[in-house]
């Protein structure tokens, strides 16, 4: 069944994988939502696509069907993941999700507090946030 | 034979990638977490769908792997300005 073109394929996959694997370990052990989302966005978009070539070279060499919405589902996806990842990311900096403790500076937050006016209606909300944060970090 | 040994484990490593973000969906301390893991959890079931077609040795899932990317996204996008901004659609007045 396996011929030897196939191994190009399997391996991409195989790759794939295990770089989403890496992503989601990422995910699960960095300290604040930004380097979360650096995390998730960057590596998960290079797992998928490794495995979405992958696939593709499989079916191309194997069967020798080339399809036409596995190449639109590659586009599509690493369009718009990272354009995802940056939506989520600047509504949570305006929703003033804390950032992580060894922070060094914090360039956007004169932009948005000259320009974007943000008030302090929800400084409830950030004071909650990082009592979460420490709890969190504290039973870690 | 060693292809679907390469196949399974490569789902294997998939599943435990959408673990772990179920870890991040459920522990997350705000919702922008909660988001994202949700929109990383999409993705790897794009990837689970892709190996899974090359189990199974069939071309019928393709259209799936395009319109989960889609909804996706939209997802996303729509509870991102709903944490931004409140509203998802804006009406003109």
């Amino acid at each position: 069944m396996s011929g030897s073109g196939d191994v190009v394929g399997v391996i991409l996959i195989l790759i794939g994988a295990a770089i989403s694997l890496i992503s989601a370990i990422g995910n699960v052990r960095l300290p604040d939502v930004y380097t979360r989302s650096h995390a998730a966005s960057k590596s998960s978009t290079l797992g998928v696509l490794c495995t979405l070539v992958g696939t593709l070279l499989y079916f191309v060499i194997s069967d020798g069907y080339f399809s036409i919405r596995l190449i639109l589902g590659i586009v599509f996806v690493f369009l718009t993941a990272p354009v995802a990842a940056h939506v989520i990311c600047r509504a949570a900096y305006r929703h003033q999700v804390p950032l992580a403790e060894g922070t060094a500076q914090d360039e956007l937050k004169d932009y948005y507090m000259e320009n974007e006016n943000i008030d302090n209606k929800n400084t409830d909300n950030k004071a909650n946030l990082i009592e979460k944060e420490v709890k969190l970090q504290v039973t870690e | 034979m060693i292809l679907e040994t390469i196949m399974i484990i490569a789902l294997c490593l998939l599943m435990l990638a959408i673990l772990a973000n179920l870890y991040r969906v459920v522990k997350g301390p705000s919702s922008a977490d909660r988001v994202q893991a949700l929109d990383s959890i999409g993705i790897n079931l794009i990837a689970s769908i892709a190996v899974y077609s090359v189990l199974l040795h069939t071309h019928a899932f393709f259209d799936l792997i395009l319109l989960i990317g889609i909804l996706s996204f939209i997802g996303t996008v729509a509870f991102a300005r709903f944490i931004e901004r409140g509203v998802v659609i804006e009406r003109k007045r």
